[in-house]
């Protein structure tokens, strides 16, 4: 079936070639199996940072809770949103895009595969030098820091050097790292440092990703593929990309000017030298904004693929969706200020920071309002998929709705810094993006592995997470309403907060069960789930046209598209009242489709494995991690280590052909005109991604 | 230019594309240095936050800047970009010789501009004991123009390695020919954010009275 990895015969190393086992993984630059690496990742660090979550829940759960230490709080709630963004969400996203962007458009493959392959390496190695400070990392936070059942809230230290205090010594100054708080004074241990330079190394993972998206979709549609064709999930993929494009670079600022106060005594930050702190929440929040909608346009995009396939209908308005999207994006980049109304910024701004804001209400309700279209009148099936699409369509829409009184200057100063705040970001991050991720997991699971997830624990695992959900986070509206402060550790009894916590630590049980549902739900599904056909939901776009699962080429003939939802009009014409009537001919159409895809004419040659973005990524973190011990010669040992293995993987890179010569093909290659020459990335791109580094 | 060959597409029988008609990579070098504008951007609006706050220990950077001495280290740069756009004219003429020859004298000229900017740096830190801690202002006048001297940096760096491949090889494939393209977008690049850092940085920013 698969048709690549001839012999390999030159260069410096043998070429990989291996199709099975662990080096298969590590030297792929197929898009399908980079996007499943990502996927296992993102998962990971989700079970992670859930449990994080549940260790602060039963800490709250009561009044004058002594579960956890204030220390342990802390830096257990600053790795469970470093998590959770970072870690989870935006990688998640990138495992679907990964694994359905060039599916979507009708390509072969990523622009630059090779360079897919570097993203996810270094995505792989940032997230595992972050969670590195739990072993490595010292906390010399102030006050009662010693980790689980510490209680005596006594004034040690969080473990000095080679001290192996776990909670203690991992980052605890929040995901938004404000300063001065996060700086050399108040933050004197490594933790931070791990945070802001693994928060650069995984940045640098999504800029190249971004880039290489970006080219994919304006280069390498299938043809008939025009722009307003594409599925809304590209769409969103490349708007997304768009975004990532242009906020990271000011987060890398920001870090950049964090790591060199904390390390080379620069004074940025340094309020008792006149350094200016509200800079580092401007910085951060002009990335962290558009983070916002990073974070929720793919799942936009994937609920906007679901929907109509699940209401039998064409999405309503697809211009309208794609262009709201847009204008989301655009919008997002003047807001920021919005999470700074309590900082003490000027009236003139608040007043045009809240207004801007409220303009994100027109473009998002314009898309709540076309999924509803989409959906009237509709013949609905409720499959698994359809209801985490609309469990999306309705937790996003009260997460937006909280978003919007946040808008309002005087009603914010009330909220900001409250439980109602977490209330409103996880209705709009766990309520829309997780619930549109999860939808999107089942929608494509047939893709992955041919077969369908169990409808029945799929069901189950749905109606518990939407239960558990509003348990968990709806209370939490109530709790900041009658002041309940973010970040705190305590509450006293006589505050009558404790029932509303009772529920809320009783619901993120209730969500990680559902959890554990899912993944029982996977891993039977894989082996023993309905073998899916190649059209499972009688789906509307192009990259149900290629088997189930994939083949490694995605398609043995490229598809040449006439329309939107073009898969769905090979299946299906109109009757004179404009309903939809499938052709009499449908499943012999669908079934000639699988023949075709599955049977190329020619062997494919796809470009092959390497082993240079593996070792490219893994000079990063060295290098970093000698940036921390800079000061000892080991340090700056292990920066020029880093450096090396970086240096030597791009020299290997550039020199390394996209692919190999066929050695077993000679004749058959004669008969053809010869091919010019395939086009390799130029021997400086890794030099200038990292130069943004 | 002949046919656009994409990387996924490795088949005999190259798909045809909707697409842009700008090649893969061009593509990816432009979308990357709008990033990088962005990443600039930040770099300098730190700097004109602080460079005239009042009440920072002395010296300020605009204090002690030696206005004739980065000009001309400002016109060297500027003269790279123009050996650059040869290098790049002679490859289009397929004059390997050329090419070479300007390839270097660009990667000359940007070093020259490297070796300014390591004696200015010199210069601030030993004669008016301006450090990258002295106060917000120095550090951000140094973040700014150190990254940006990274950046020229490593285009030398990319400068040579063609300059390297072209001597061994006795002139530059198609493939490479690309390449050059692709880092002269990057050079000229660089040069236009130091016209701006010259402009705004030095020539137009003041200490506070």
């Amino acid at each position: 079936m698969t048709a690549t990895a001839e012999r390999p015969t030159t260069t410096i190393f043998r070429r990989p070639s291996s199709t099975k086992g662990l080096w298969s993984w590590i030297t792929t630059v197929d898009h399908k199996r980079i996007g499943i690496m990502y996927g296992y990742a993102a998962f990971t660090f989700f079970i992670i940072g859930g449990m994080e979550a549940l260790l602060l829940r039963i800490q709250l759960s009561q009044a004058n809770g002594e579960f956890l230490t204030a220390g342990a709080y802390n830096a257990l709630f600053t790795m469970h949103g470093t998590t959770m963004i970072f870690l989870f969400v935006m990688p998640a996203s990138s495992a679907l895009m990964n694994y359905l962007l060039p599916l979507l458009i009708g390509a072969r493959d990523v622009a630059f595969p090779r360079l897919n392959a570097l993203s996810w390496w270094i995505f792989f190695f940032g997230g595992i030098f972050l969670y590195s400070t739990f072993i490595f990392g010292t906390s010399a936070a102030p006050v009662g820091v010693d980790g689980i059942g510490g209680i005596d809230g006594n004034l040690a230290p969080g473990g000095g050097p080679g001290s192996f205090n776990f909670l203690a010594d991992s980052p605890d100054g929040g995901w938004f790292g404000y300063q001065p708080n996060a700086g050399p004074l108040y933050s004197p241990g490594t933790a931070m440092d791990y945070w802001a330079l693994g928060l650069q190394i995984i940045g640098l993972a999504s800029l190249v990703s971004s880039v290489n998206f970006l080219v994919t979709v304006l280069n390498l549609r299938a043809k008939g593929m025009r722009l307003l064709r594409m599925p809304v999930f590209a769409w969103m993929t490349t708007i997304t990309s768009f975004l990532l494009l242009f906020s990271l670079p000011i987060i890398a600022v920001a870090l950049f000017m964090v790591t060199f106060d904390r390390q080379f005594g620069s004074l940025f930050f340094a309020a008792q030298a006149g350094g200016d702190v509200i800079l580092w929440q401007h910085l951060f929040w002009l990335f962290g904004h558009p983070e916002v909608y990073i974070l929720i346009l793919p799942a936009m995009g994937i609920v906007s693929e679901i929907l109509p396939t699940f209401s039998r209908k064409p999405l309503f308005g697809y211009s309208a969706v794609v262009f709201a999207g847009a204008a989301i994006a655009f919008l997002g980049f003047g807001v920021w200020a919005h999470h700074m109304f309590a900082s003490g910024i000027t009236p003139v701004a608040q007043a045009a920071f809240g207004l801007a804001t409220m303009t994100i209400a027109i473009p998002t309700g314009i898309k709540i309002f076309n999924w509803l279209g989409t959906m009237w009148m509709g013949r609905i099936r409720l499959s698994t998929p359809m209801l985490f699409a609309i469990g999306f369509v309705a937790m996003f829409t009260i997460g937006g709705l909280s978003g919007v009184t946040h808008a309002v200057v005087p009603s914010d100063w009330q909220q900001t810094d409250t439980y109602y705040i977490v209330a409103h970001f996880h209705y709009v991050i766990f309520g829309g993006a997780v619930f549109g991720l999860f939808g999107g997991l089942y929608y494509w699971f047939p893709k992955l592995t041919g077969r369908l997830m169990n409808e029945r624990l799929g069901k189950v695992h749905f109606w518990l997470m939407l239960l558990g959900f509003n348990l968990t986070f709806g209370p939490m509206h109530w709790l900041g309403l009658q002041g309940m402060v973010r970040r705190t550790w305590k509450y006293a009894p006589e505050t009558n907060l404790e029932p509303w916590n009772v529920a809320v630590t009783i619901g993120a049980f209730i969500i990680a069960f559902s959890i554990l549902i899912f993944m029982i739900n996977w891993f039977t599904s894989r082996r023993r789930g309905e073998v899916s056909g190649l059209d499972p939901w009688d789906a509307r776009t192009i990259e149900w046209m290629s088997p189930n699962p994939s083949p490694e080429y995605n398609f043995a003939v490229p598809p040449v598209v006439t329309s939107l939802d073009h898969f769905w009009h090979l299946k299906y014409d109109e009757d004179a009242e404009g309903r939809a009537v499938r052709k009499e001919d449908g499943d012999e159409i669908v079934a000639t489709i699988d023949h075709e895809q599955l049977n190329p004419a020619s062997p494919i040659h796809l470009p092959n494995p390497s082993y240079f973005p593996f070792f490219f990524a893994l000079g990063l973190p060295l290098m970093f991690y000698g940036v921390i011990y800079h000061k000892q010669l080991w340090g700056k040992g292990l920066i020029i280590v880093g450096l090396i293995i970086a240096l030597a993987a791009v020299i290997g890179w550039a020199i390394e052909p996209l692919e190999e010569p066929h050695g077993d093909h000679d004749e058959e290659e004669d008969a053809i005109p010869p091919s010019p020459p395939a086009a390799v990335l130029p021997p400086s791109e890794g030099e200038t991604e990292s130069s943004d580094d | 230019m002949t046919e656009l060959i994409h990387e996924a597409d490795l088949d005999h029988a190259h798909p045809e594309h909707e697409g842009t008609g700008v090649e893969d990579r061009k593509l990816g070098m432009w979308l990357f240095l709008s990033s990088e504008f962005l990443f600039f951007g930040a770099l300098i609006s730190n700097y004109l936050l602080y460079s005239q706050r009042p009440g920072f220990p002395q010296p300020y950077p605009a204090e002690i800047y030696d206005i004739p001495f980065t000009s001309v280290s400002s016109f060297v740069l500027l003269m790279s970009s123009l050996t650059m756009v040869l290098a790049h004219n002679a490859q289009t003429r397929e004059d390997a010789n050329g090419a070479r020859t300007w390839l270097f004298a660009t990667a000359a000229l940007g070093s020259v501009f490297l070796a300014g900017q390591v004696f200015e740096f010199t210069e601030f830190i030993v004669e008016f004991d301006m450090k990258l801690s002295t106060n917000p202002a120095a550090s951000a006048f140094y973040l700014l123009t150190g990254f940006h001297g990274t950046h020229v940096a490593i285009g030398v760096i990319m400068l040579l390695s063609l300059w390297g491949i072209s001597r061994r090889r006795g002139g530059l494939s198609d493939r490479h020919g690309l390449n050059l393209e692709l880092v002269g977008l990057y050079w000229h690049f660089v040069d236009i954010i130091w016209i701006v850092i010259f402009t705004v940085v030095y020539l137009l920013s003041e200490p506070p009275l």
